[in-house]
């Protein structure tokens, strides 16, 4: 019996007559082999989404991805989901923008429903100043090419009727939307992009945390292993949330702080939020999955940490934004709260670059916006890995940013990571 | 006909209160149950087996469990506002009035149409989505995806607001005993009798645990009776709160504990004053966990068929129910938890038509049981496929002898060992160990200060766990410093406990039930680990196994055992998912507690709030104070003609604006002027007494941070102020200057932002207004008190004051602070003394237009991204000393001199209004990021000048003087040409602040 | 997560606020002030394990504190003034001088 290995209509259909029999694995369970032009660490979203287009777009498939535990166990498969480009500095803006794009054609890219869902993104404003600041970033997005549109109150109301509009501590004056803005299935996006890279031939790892890098005259040429050591003429580090912890194996110290960020689920419900919401007056921000629960978060714990959980403070902060903004959910059960380690950098944006080894490049420094950039971190990351040049739209990206003044800071908190 | 005859009830059995007859209806039929039922029991005694529908192939449910862990009986609970999604019926208490509606079906629980997803389910596999739905693209968002969004979720939320009132408290103890069964119940006795503080929560509306669903004796006791014994024991100690209702949900750091309390969800409505639910945070200095154990079934065809039901809970609706689950049941187990389940059943008057055990050899003592009753008995056999379809109707038994036989019955209790509930240990990190010998997981290291006890470590027997509780609560209180022995062991016997691991029918060709909630099949699993899904991780992500509401309870031990089966490894190879709080789903306005509506955060008033809202004053927030925006006059209708008039009245004469809310600090000590030096960019030892200056501040990465003014009062005395956004991070930054950087000096800081109602008083009146206020001999004239004089005086007779010479607006003015407690009388004062000068009162909205008219940076500009030079105040900046901020401000990308400065703006046509967020564009460039030159930060309708203003940063600002430039606000339509002008809009000389 | 504070006592989380390793302001008349500052304030401590850092009893006495906290586990061992850390800190240096 022939093994279905490409998703089509065909194939799901005749599964299905068959009973499911004729699928066969998503990635093959690689063991290493001595050694690979380029070793990904890290078989996170990012890892894998380097490796995939290492294959496809530069034409490197003698690529490995190692990876500590199981593929997708870091933030991919614990994030909340968003994707948008609804960034207000020229130094991100583009490079989220390349990342919705390719969300946009993942799937037929890939040959796997990721689900990626442009419900829209539906940041709220409370006041004339966030108004004007919100306007500020919905024109630089259009002067970008990115849609993006201020509504007022009275447009809110119309697309989110139910929230609490009259008797709100900060009431809703409006939002900056971006209507191709939305979710997409996380862990789903770990998986296709390894089954992607697995059928271009790339060796995905599972199970082998790194433990050193070697080095030859300042040159790296490979890492060591718990499944042994694995040569590369490069290698590229995607382990975003314990970047620090890795990085200092190779002598490097980072402009990076680790972090847990929590995220909540609810009990499912019967379709309620359509698109996402941020609340501009306190630390919240929800979607709706496609089975129904709520997903939200707020704010980061605030605190280093490489443990991955929260304490009760942010789990009520959170949830006072909830019920501020949607007082109808009172009632709605919270079912699940989870932590996952942030990358948090120094000026709130990420880093993709070659570091002082030869042959090391660094990605990582994503703080809490990695998920929506998976795609075009990996396509910039490829880049920079195949031709040791950054990729244009991330030039900005650079290690030494802080040393010389040019931080890329949205928010504009800062060397204060907690605040990003 | 609304007494329906509780037909399944049992004549004097059961801890119910039958002089206590309570109405419900379920999907609009009216029952009647009793005080002490759950709204499963009452179902069950009313004869009613099919509850809900399934996730995912809408089948038919019923009740599975007596418990929190309950898969599958979910029901909107209450209506309208007050609707409860997903509420698990077999732990929502029964109340008179009581409504409950099945969920996830259409039209009607008994005919659902969406039962046809069983029809096509060979093709709707785990993870079936993940393969299709994506031709073409463009059909995903618009007809895949919402008829799946439609499909999913179980439930409806409430369509309005929540009418209910939540509640948060902090709760301290010595010994948090979490679980009132037989351990709890004897480590709160053991811990209190020593003396310890002693909290003790269940999440069940009566204490006991298993003691009430158990035909045992404690003591020669029944276990109700026993259990109430010790309650009143625990009762009598003060220094014991005892929490029904009450479910511990989460464990974090340092002893912390997240509880939730339902104080009123067995009423139909919170009495007034009552909130729902209250979040307890429960600070403990030990914990013991004795949360006992939860029966897992075991995975057969059809075994979620409404009749399947785990054996204790079979048990659990005999005895403390008083309800027969059924009238025929057939036994299915692994364990000798079996035998215990005839009994009761037999003593209940149900017919057992069988015995089924996986065991090939069974203790004799089980087969003696059976043989008194006259039960046959299935040996090394199995219950293959459960029969009927909304109910069951037989058993398809499958010996390992023998043909396969059916055996007719309604009720196949179900029991595949007991997993301990050791969520809460888990959630600060710790993994679980299995034991092969319990066929279960049991907690593995534990958090400082937590023990656990009885069947929640997998001490199953009766006896043991009350000795294993004794020890555990003495030795607890022990550990807090308490003198304390063990309680003495009442006496009970323990039970045979022993089980052989079996988790899973194989030969059946009929839907296997893992997860019931999420229709997660046993085939699901199988194809899962073909796919390449073979971490736990995995198969749970892929699957959906063990994220249903119950996060697993039920499914996830026998996943990971068929998992495993399949890739050849052992279980505790296999490992296991996380458990994460909460223990059991909580509802969110519980967690928010009373931060809600207008409370969501605190509100802060300013001392003469009252009388600005006696005066009409429009109010806003800013930050957490809420401001006077303007003062509209009767007529006035539009906000910009009162700020206008308020604007035009300073200018002229005289105006009041309310600045008590900047932040205010002293700052004492013989190095105060250094530490200031320090902290500011510019001098402040050099200041004079009596004088004020104003000053920048960065932080350390050279980023400005705030601007405010200080004042020196003595050589050894200054007081500084703060905008009033940053009036915490400032203070917070100071400290940490103080106390870390430079603890050598001798510097004291007082925040006294809250002690001093400040008003500014500006206009060309202002002198002779506060003239009129200051006691002599204080001379106020120009030459005694000139621009940046600052002064302690008195006013109003007495009144302590400081005055200081300070214009925001740009007018000759003053601000003049009071204590706290006169603001009020100062403000309204000021009103009936400036009558004669055509005093007004003038909110934010008019401090805003003046500061922008004089070009002064504010919260806009300093946004957290701008350098001093970027503001235009790089002269500011002492060459000749350090300061926070003034090395990293060296960095070549913030000491480029190309960067956008502040520049001001105004329309090249006079009647165009300008839009802060607009972005600037040469005049004859497209409108495209590459020619992006800046954007607006602040705008104001200037009355003095007839036109609207603005400031913004703009690149290479200095050349661009003069020019004109495209103010271009595409998300609201407008593109404006604007001129590029000085920042400083009014009295560029500054002539009027000094008069 | 509950911190020891030495003036106040034992008091929650939500009293505090971070700021991360307690690392000390480098002296700004060196001549790597521009190296040693950069270090200062982006290359800060990030280690899994025990580690000290600074935290500030915002809602409390306005205290800095050196806390010493693991980062895989959140155990505190050890709260101690950061002024009088600082001082003596400053009392070695001088004696070292």
């Amino acid at each position: 019996m022939p093994r279905s290995d490409r998703y089509s209509i065909f194939s799901v259909f005749l599964e299905g007559l068959r009973g499911q029999t004729g699928w066969g694995p998503a990635w093959r369970k690689a063991s290493p082999k001595p050694s690979y032009d380029v070793v990904i660490v890290g078989g996170g979203g990012h890892g894998l989404a380097t490796a995939y287009y290492l294959a496809k777009r530069y034409g490197l498939t003698n690529v490995a991805v190692v990876e500590k535990g199981w593929i997708g166990s870091g933030n991919v498969g614990r994030n909340t989901t968003i994707v948008r480009s609804n960034y207000l500095l020229p130094g991100n803006i583009p490079f989220y923008e390349m990342s919705m794009k390719l969300w946009e054609g993942l799937e037929q890219d890939l040959n796997y429903n990721a689900m990626v869902s442009q419900r829209g993104v539906l940041n709220l404003y409370h006041s004339d100043a966030q108004r004007d600041a919100y306007a500020r970033r919905g024109n630089a997005m259009r002067l970008h090419g990115i849609d993006a549109e201020l509504l007022d109150r009275e447009a809110v109301r119309s697309m989110y009727p139910w929230l609490n509009y009259d008797s709100a501590r900060f009431p809703i004056q409006g939002g900056l939307l971006q209507r191709r803005g939305g979710t997409v299935r996380h862990d789903a996006v770990a998986w296709g992009y390894a089954r992607g890279a697995d059928r271009l031939g790339v060796d995905i790892i599972e199970n082998a945390e790194v433990t050193g890098f070697r080095l030859d005259k300042g040159k790296i040429t490979g890492v060591e292993t718990t499944r042994g050591f694995i040569g590369a003429n490069k290698v590229g580090l995607a382990v975003a949330g314990n970047s620090s912890r890795v990085a200092a194996m190779a002598g490097l110290t980072l402009p990076i702080e680790s972090h847990v960020l929590q995220a909540f689920v609810s009990e499912g419900i019967k379709p309620l939020i359509d698109g996402v919401v941020t609340f501009g007056a306190g630390h919240f921000y929800v979607s709706q999955s496609d089975k129904g629960g709520l997903v939200f978060g707020g704010d980061i714990d605030g605190y280093n940490t490489y443990a991955q959980r929260g304490n009760l403070p942010v789990v009520e902060d959170v949830l006072e934004g909830g019920m501020a903004l949607m007082p109808r959910i009172g009632r709605v059960r919270l079912l699940r709260s989870w932590g996952g380690i942030m990358d948090m950098s120094m000026d709130g944006s990420p880093i993709i670059d070659r570091t002082p080894t030869e042959g090391l490049y660094f990605n990582g420094g994503w703080c809490y916006g990695g998920f929506k950039a998976t795609p075009a971190s990996g396509l910039c990351f490829a880049h920079l890995i195949a031709r040791n040049e950054p990729h244009e739209v991330a030039r900005a990206y650079r290690l030494d940013r802080f040393r010389t003044g040019h931080m890329i800071d949205e928010k504009g908190m800062g060397n204060q990571p907690n605040l990003h | 006909m609304i007494q329906s005859s509780q037909t399944s009830r049992l004549k004097n059995r059961g801890l119910i209160d039958r002089s206590q007859p309570l109405d419900f209806t379920f999907d609009g039929v009216p029952y009647t149950g009793y005080a002490g039922d759950t709204l499963a029991s009452a179902l069950l005694a009313n004869g009613v087996r099919l509850v809900g529908r399934s996730f995912k192939y809408h089948r038919p449910r019923g009740i599975l469990t007596a418990g929190s862990e309950e898969p599958n009986a979910l029901v909107e609970l209450r209506s309208g506002a007050r609707r409860e999604p997903n509420t698990r019926a077999t732990v929502a208490e029964l109340f008179n009035g009581l409504e409950a509606k099945s969920q996830n079906r259409f039209p009607s629980l008994s005919l659902d149409l969406l039962a046809i997803n069983g029809l096509v389910s060979p093709f709707l596999s785990a993870g079936f989505y993940y393969k299709t739905f994506m031709w073409p693209a463009a059909f995903w968002e618009k007809l895949y995806e919402p008829m799946i969004r439609r499909a999913a979720g179980l439930g409806r939320a409430a369509p309005e607001h929540d009418p209910d009132s939540y509640d948060k408290a902090t709760a301290y103890c010595d010994v948090l005993v979490v679980g009132s069964g037989p351990s709890g119940l004897m480590a709160a006795l053991s811990a209190a009798r020593a003396g310890a503080r002693v909290i003790l929560a269940d999440e069940s509306f009566a204490f006991g645990g298993r003691l009430l669903s158990d035909a045992r004796t404690v003591d020669g006791k029944s276990g109700a009776d026993w259990v109430a014994s010790v309650i009143a024991e625990l009762k009598s100690f003060p220094g014991v709160q005892l929490m029904s209702r009450t479910t511990v949900f989460g464990a974090y750091d340092t002893g912390t504990f997240g509880a939730v309390e339902r104080v009123a969800d067995h009423v139909a409505i919170p009495a007034a004053g009552v909130p729902r639910q209250r979040l307890w945070r429960i600070v403990a200095k030990h914990s013991i966990i004795a949360q006992g154990a939860g029966e897992r079934p075991i995975v057969f065809g059809n075994n979620d068929r409404p009749g399947v039901m785990l054996a204790s809970a079979v048990r659990t609706y005999i005895n403390r129910f008083g309800v027969a689950p059924g009238e025929t049941a057939v036994v299915f187990s692994n364990n000798d938890e079996g035998a215990s389940t005839i009994e009761d059943l037999v003593s209940a008057g149900v017919t057992v038509a069988g015995l089924v055990d996986t065991r090939t050899s069974l203790p004799p003592a089980i087969k003696s049981l059976a043989r008194k009753h006259g039960i046959r008995v299935f040996e090394g056999a199995v219950v293959a496929d459960a029969l009927g379809g909304s109910r069951v109707t037989g058993a398809r038994i499958i010996a390992s002898y023998g043909a396969p036989q059916t055996v007719a019955c309604n009720l196949i209790a179900v029991s595949g060992g007991f997993n301990p509930n050791l969520q809460v240990t888990t959630h600060q990190g710790s993994r679980p160990q299995w034991r092969d010998d319990l066929a279960a997981f049991v907690p593995g290291a534990l958090p400082k200060g937590m023990a656990v006890s009885g069947s929640a470590k997998g001490t199953y027997g009766l006896a043991s766990c009350l000795k294993e509780g004794a020890q555990a609560g003495a030795a607890a209180a022990a550990a807090g410093g308490f003198v304390a022995t063990a309680a003495a062991i009442p006496a009970a016997d323990d039970e045979p406990t022993e089980v052989s691991a079996f988790w899973h029918v194989e030969s059946s060709k009929h839907k296997a039930f893992v997860d019931q909630q999420n229709d997660v099949t046993a085939a699901d699993v199988r194809l899962a680990e073909r796919e390449g899904f073979q971490s736990v991780e995995h198969l749970k992500r892929y699957t959906t196994l063990g994220m249903a509401t119950d996060q697993g309870k039920t499914s996830n031990v026998n996943g990971l055992a068929m998992l495993a089966a399949l890739t050849g490894k052992t279980i505790p190879a296999t490992g296991v998912t996380a458990a994460r709080p909460p223990y059991t789903p909580v509802a969110i306005g519980a967690l928010a507690g009373e931060h809600r509506d207008k409370h969501f955060k605190p509100t802060r008033l300013t001392p003469s709030h009252d009388w600005a809202k006696e005066r009409g004053a429009v109010f806003i927030e800013t930050g957490l104070w809420l401001r006077a925006q303007y003062f509209p006059k009767p007529g006035e209708t539009d906000w910009l003609t009162t700020v206008s008039r308020e604007v035009t009245t300073v200018r002229n004469s005289v105006g009041v604006c309310d600045v008590s809310t900047l932040g205010k600090i002293e700052i004492h000590g013989t190095d105060a002027g250094k530490f200031l030096d320090r902290v500011y960019i510019n001098m402040m030892s050099t200041l004079g007494v009596g004088k004020a200056r104003y000053g920048m501040m960065l932080r350390e990465d050279g980023i400005a941070m705030d601007d405010g003014t200080a004042a020196r009062f003595a050589d050894d005395r200054y007081f500084i102020t703060t905008t009033t956004a940053n009036a915490i991070k400032v203070l917070q930054h100071l400290e940490f200057c103080r106390q870390w950087v430079w603890p050598e000096l001798d510097v004291q800081l007082f925040p006294v932002s809250d002690q001093w109602a400040q008003y500014s008083v500006a206009g060309p009146r202002a002198r002779d207004l506060l003239a009129k206020i200051v006691d002599a001999p204080f001379d106020i004239s120009n030459a005694a008190f000139p621009y940046m004089a600052v002064a302690e005086l008195t006013v109003l007779g007495g009144i302590k004051a400081r005055l200081y010479r300070l214009s925001f607006s740009g007018e000759m003015a003053y601000e003049i602070a009071v204590p706290a407690r006169h603001g009020d009388l100062l403000m309204r004062t000021l009103m009936s003394k400036g009558e004669e000068f055509g005093v007004t009162p003038y909110g934010t909205e008019a401090l805003g237009v003046m500061r922008i008219e004089k070009g002064h940076v504010a919260g806009p500009e300093l946004n957290g991204t701008t350098t001093c030079a970027d503001l235009g105040l790089g002269k500011m900046a002492s060459t000749k000393k350090d300061f926070i901020g003034r090395i990293l401000s060296q960095r070549p990308g913030l000491a480029d001199p190309n960067r956008p400065r502040v520049v001001g703006f105004k329309p090249v046509d006079k009647s165009a209004r300008l839009r802060g967020g607009a972005h600037f564009i040469a005049k004859d460039a497209e409108p495209v990021a590459r020619n992006d030159l800046g954007f607006m930060t602040s705008v104001a309708f200037s009355p003095s000048l007839g036109h609207w203003v603005g400031l913004g940063f703009l690149a290479g600002a200095e050349s661009r003087m003069g020019e004109i430039l495209r103010a271009v606000d595409p998300v609201r339509n407008s593109d404006i040409l604007v001129e590029v002008v000085s920042p400083v809009f009014y009295d560029g000389e500054g002539a009027r602040l000094r008069v | 997560m509950r911190i020891n504070c030495p003036h106040c006592g034992e008091r929650s989380l939500d009293e505090f606020s971070y700021l991360g390793d307690a690392v000390v302001r480098p002296d700004p008349a060196s001549p790597n002030a521009q190296d040693a500052f950069y270090a200062y304030g982006y290359e800060r401590a990030n280690v899994a394990g025990p580690m000290q850092e600074l935290w500030y009893h915002a809602a409390g006495c306005h205290a800095w504190l050196v806390v010493t906290r693991d980062t895989r586990t959140h155990e505190i061992s050890e709260v101690k003034s950061a002024q009088e850390v600082a001082l003596a800190r400053q009392k070695v240096a001088g004696t070292a001088q």
